[in-house]
């Protein structure tokens, strides 16, 4: 379980984030959404310890986190999947796995996390992970490298972004065997209904502060118009 | 009387598989991720030389290895049709005070394939410099495939530079191909290394470069291509790493002359106070010719260290793994 407690956080003499709190449970799939500037990413970023909090507390499993390393925080079994993935010259879709899953692998284990996200290992073992892949494809490698971690909290930035239409009804699949295999928590960060459908609850930011929490078939409708209205 | 003399000191320098020196400079230098079929010295035409004299030399029915009469080095004749053969020449070099200068020449039958495995290991531990400049030509007849793979390496304790400027000249018959891999591994303190290389028709040159420089140790690379034939095709890709004070050169004079196609690539990432130049010149004559140039140098990216930070690696280790990526 991961725990927020009265995070804060200024950036350029703007508050991106005030008072928030939230607790997801073990299991949970948390889907955290809300319109652009509204302090999602950094929210994401701030559990992972890729930024730090002005003030306010992170726990892990009852444990403070707060002032942990990025590795520290991925062995304590936190994964994130960026919004852009970052590529890389020289280094292997199959050794970028390998580092994810802390252990040489097989082609057939590659395959096994590659095929989740759609894609063929053979195609893809040797290649390097680098600008000669599509944003599409970067992307699901990046999200494969999130699956190989078996984290305890698994965040995803924006998974959606730069995926196209096909690749994004794959998403949405992978996601949802995600949350029927996973014994850890989820969080999404995302725009996409699809993906807020299938969360056990979503929480809406806006002005960098928790504005509702919705659990799973609650008040849908009025959720929705408040993000238009967000958008407006 | 010049054989019996030749022989004497080949016994004094010959390859010692008892000295952990020769052994280890051998295995760096002939050490290849992309020859994973290779067996090495042992069964293969070869020709080993070792501080400035020639201490073996294996022909076989299709690789004929022959000593040069008017220079040191040697000629190496592969045959037409020849299906894979490899063929080492690697050059040791365990002590300072040499300035050895080699000429080897490489004639690749029609239709020949063939995988040759060069390079120079130095062990200095003198105050006296150790010198090593390797004049190779290539010429491939029609159809030709070769794989060249050149590693080159330094160590040693002692005061004296370890000193390594190549020069190869290509000459690539119509259709024929050449794949060059050259890599200075560390340790040396001083290299300029010169390509020149002229295509026929149809012709492919494929270059990759990998260099690593620390200390005050300086590299200078230049590429000199000129794309005479209809549809020839080079690339050429340059990877860099400077750290500490070294300093790396990366020049490329690339002509198209013909409807061809040319890219070259020069990325380097440099550290501390670690400086590249990058001096890149495609020209093209034809107005059929298709050329790139790409260059980039730059430190390390930080969302590259906080990707891998993420995967658990601490900050050291995920910079060690992006530069092992990038000069594998």
């Amino acid at each position: 379980m991961i725990e927020l407690k009265d995070i804060a956080i200024t950036k350029g003499g703007r508050q991106i984030l005030h008072d928030i709190n939230l607790r997801i449970p073990d299991n949970e799939f948390v889907a955290i959404t809300g319109p652009n500037g509204s302090g999602k990413s950094t929210l994401a970023k701030i559990m992972m310890g890729i930024e730090k909090p002005d003030s306010g507390m992170i726990l892990m499993d009852g444990k403070d986190i707060t002032d942990l390393t990025i590795p520290q925080r991925a062995a304590q079994g936190i994964a994130f999947a960026f919004q852009a993935p970052v590529s890389f010259k020289g280094i292997t879709v199959r050794r970028l796995m390998e580092l994810a899953s802390k252990k040489e692998l097989s082609k057939s284990e590659v395959c096994n996390y590659l095929s989740k996200v759609g894609l063929c290992a053979n195609n893809y073992l040797s290649r390097e992970v680098n600008s000669s892949l599509s944003g599409g494809e970067l992307k699901r490698i990046e999200i494969a490298s999130v699956l190989a971690r078996h984290a305890s909290v698994s965040i995803f930035d924006e998974p959606e972004a730069g995926i196209d239409l096909w690749s994004f009804k794959n998403l949405i699949d992978v996601f949802g065997e995600l949350r029927a295999e996973c014994n850890g928590s989820i969080v999404v960060i995302s725009h996409q209904e699809r993906i807020l459908n299938i969360a056990d609850r979503v929480v809406l930011l806006e002005d960098g502060t928790i504005k509702d929490v919705i659990k799973q078939g609650e008040k849908y409708s009025l959720f929705t118009d408040q993000i238009r209205c967000c958008k407006c | 009387m010049e054989s019996n003399k030749d022989s004497m000191i080949d016994k004094a320098e010959a390859r010692d598989s008892s000295n952990d020196v020769d052994v280890r400079l051998l295995d760096t230098i002939l050490a290849s991720k992309s020859l994973k079929d290779d067996k090495g010295l042992e069964t293969g035409a070869h020709s080993l030389r070792k501080n400035g004299l020639s201490v073996e030399l294996k022909s076989t029915p299709n690789v004929r290895i022959e000593k040069k009469e008017d220079h040191p080095g040697i000629d190496v004749f592969v045959r037409d049709d020849t299906p894979l053969e490899f063929v080492h020449v690697p050059v040791i070099i365990t002590k300072g005070g040499f300035d050895d200068v080699v000429y080897n020449d490489f004639h690749i039958g029609r239709n020949a394939h063939a995988i040759i495995v060069a390079g120079c290991g130095i062990h200095n531990d003198d105050a006296c410099n150790a010198q090593h400049d390797g004049i190779h030509r290539f010429f491939l007849d029609e159809g030709a495939d070769v794989q060249y793979v050149e590693n080159h390496y330094g160590e040693g304790e002692g005061s004296g530079e370890r000193i390594l400027n190549p020069e190869t000249d290509v000459h690539l018959g119509k259709g024929a191909v050449l794949r060059m891999e050259m890599v200075q591994i560390k340790g040396v303190d001083s290299t300029v290394r010169t390509t020149n290389a002229e295509l026929d028709d149809n012709a492919t040159l494929l270059v990759t470069e990998k260099i690593m420089t620390s200390q005050k140790q300086s590299a200078k690379t230049i590429f000199n291509v000129k794309l005479n034939g209809k549809d020839s095709k080079c690339q050429v890709t340059s990877r860099s790493y400077a750290i500490d004070d070294s300093s790396q050169k990366f020049i490329s004079n690339i002509e198209g002359n013909a409807k061809c196609f040319a890219h070259v690539e020069c990325d380097a990432i440099i550290r501390d106070h670690g400086k590249v130049t990058s001096e890149p010149a495609i020209t093209a004559n034809d107005v059929d010719a298709n050329m790139i140039h790409e260059a980039q140098i730059g430190k390390i990216a930080g969302e590259q260290l906080v990707k891998l930070m993420t995967l658990g690696l601490s900050e050291k280790e995920a910079e060690k793994e992006i530069i092992n990526g990038f000069l594998a």
